[in-house]
């Protein structure tokens, strides 16, 4: 059975999200780079692939997929299903509820902080400062809730590692590249989960892969 | 047994959401009418036009905090299973009562399928919503609620982004019926309480550009779980 095919580059956050959980299910795939200086992103092969003309992209056999967190769901659920909880009605939904709450709350926030301070340099602009302290602040308030979470459990749907923990891990390590990583400082639990999700080895290969010189 | 409780009617989108995948697998449910506008540490001032925070931390307060720690509307109670996050919460009624009523909306029984589901799901939240949201809030839900006139720079802006995903959609059902493929899914049914409210502004005409754009919300609003709850979604000024 060939690997799957992961399209999009390393720089890319979304991109690295899908590696954290296909590393961690024990997935067989590759990584195929998708030149964004060359358009090969608005190429009528990847369109095909994905029609926003965005990365990541997903080939497994004749399933094409996209969408970063519906590519980790796949990956979970064909190589290591218990990263979902779908044998368990209640933990599955828990599950569910802390992945919408990472993309909804968490990355909703944590995002435009990522695309002012490393994206916009690279692309000739200048950060705007009033968006990233805005966005600190909704933050800040996000991580008061996770805090209380994760004063009650080990991880965010329980007491198990699961895909809602791993979807934090690649716009987290971008976090810690800017200069706003000491907002964890206040959050104890917060601060305490996320060393224990920088020692597993699927998120130290997605911070090898973001290094600038890999 | 108590029936399953939905904090939140279907007047708020995000709990219409929820509200016609109960409908879908036809199960007893009761709804629970939220006072938003009595937030208990925030005052009237905190809702504000600012559509970011209105939606992701100001949003209608389900005051408490135990089951819904964000203050936001809807959460679901099951029993003992609390839940938050409109999306998840209908995944976990589709898959719980989905196979006594015949109902299944996820195809989590196929990996390909599943996957397409999941795919079209996340392209309503990360492409869909928030090209539609400015628009509905704009046009139907500040004048509502808050009395003010659209910010048309808004929506004249949310429109230009909304044709381009239309666009996508109508290659998409160009080649399928469904989103997700020629089964009616979750993906389908996720896009229903935006696009209600879409269109009964005055920018419905929208979708007439994409004829099977346009075949697809027929056919949705076709529904007996749709038109349930879209009659209970009127927001006048």
């Amino acid at each position: 059975m060939a690997p799957m095919k992961l399209y999009g580059a390393t720089l890319s956050w979304n991109v690295t999200r899908c590696v954290a959980a296909l590393e961690e299910a024990g997935a067989d795939y590759e990584i195929v780079p998708i030149n964004f200086g060359t358009g090969e992103h608005k190429s009528p092969e990847h369109l095909a692939r994905n029609p926003f003309g965005q990365v990541p992209a997903l080939q497994d056999g004749d399933l094409v997929i996209f969408e970063s967190r519906a590519i980790c769901k796949y990956a979970c659920r064909k190589n290591k299903p218990e990263l979902l909880k779908e044998g368990d009605l209640k933990e599955a939904a828990i599950v569910d509820v802390w992945v919408e709450v990472e993309a909804h709350q968490y990355t909703s926030a944590l995002s435009p902080i990522l695309f002012e301070v490393l994206i916009k340099p690279m692309l000739g602009g200048t950060c705007d400062q009033k968006v990233v302290d805005e966005n600190l602040e909704k933050l800040k308030k996000v991580l008061e809730v996770y805090e209380a979470r994760l004063s009650k459990s080990k991880y965010l749907a329980g007491d198990y590692i699961s895909l809602a923990d791993l979807n934090h891990a690649s716009v987290t390590l971008c976090l810690f590249a800017t200069p706003y990583a000491s907002v964890f400082d206040a959050y104890p639990h917060v601060k305490a989960w996320w060393s224990g999700l920088m020692a597993r080895p699927s998120v130290q290969k997605v911070a090898a892969l973001m290094k600038p010189s890999a | 047994m108590a029936p399953v409780t939905v904090f939140g009617s279907a007047v708020f989108a995000n709990a219409a959401r929820v509200l016609v995948c109960l409908e879908e697998v036809g199960i007893e449910y009761e709804v629970v009418e939220v006072d938003y506008m009595a937030k208990e540490h925030k005052g009237p001032e905190h809702l504000s036009r600012n559509f970011d925070l209105w939606m992701l931390m100001d949003g209608p307060w389900c005051g408490d905090v135990s089951l819904q720690p964000f203050g936001q509307i809807p959460a679901l109670q099951d029993g003992d299973v609390m839940l938050f996050e409109s999306r998840a919460i209908s995944k976990y009624v589709l898959r719980k009562y989905g196979k006594a009523s015949n109902v299944d909306l996820l195809r989590e029984g196929n990996a390909e399928e599943a996957a397409l589901v999941d795919v079209w799901t996340e392209v309503e939240a990360h492409h869909y919503f928030p090209a539609i949201a400015p628009i509905v809030y704009e046009c139907v839900v500040f004048p509502a609620r808050l009395g003010m006139q659209p910010n048309q720079k808004v929506v004249n802006e949310s429109l230009e982004k909304l044709g381009k995903v239309l666009e996508i959609y109508e290659a998409r059902l160009s080649k399928s019926k469904y989103l997700a493929g020629d089964f009616f899914s979750f993906a389908d049914l996720t896009h229903f309480p935006y696009t209600y409210y879409f269109m009964k502004t005055t920018h419905a005409s929208l979708l007439d550009k994409f004829p099977h754009v346009k075949a697809w919300w027929e056919d949705l609003m076709s529904r007996p779980s749709t038109k349930k709850h879209g009659a209970g979604m009127f927001l006048e000024p």
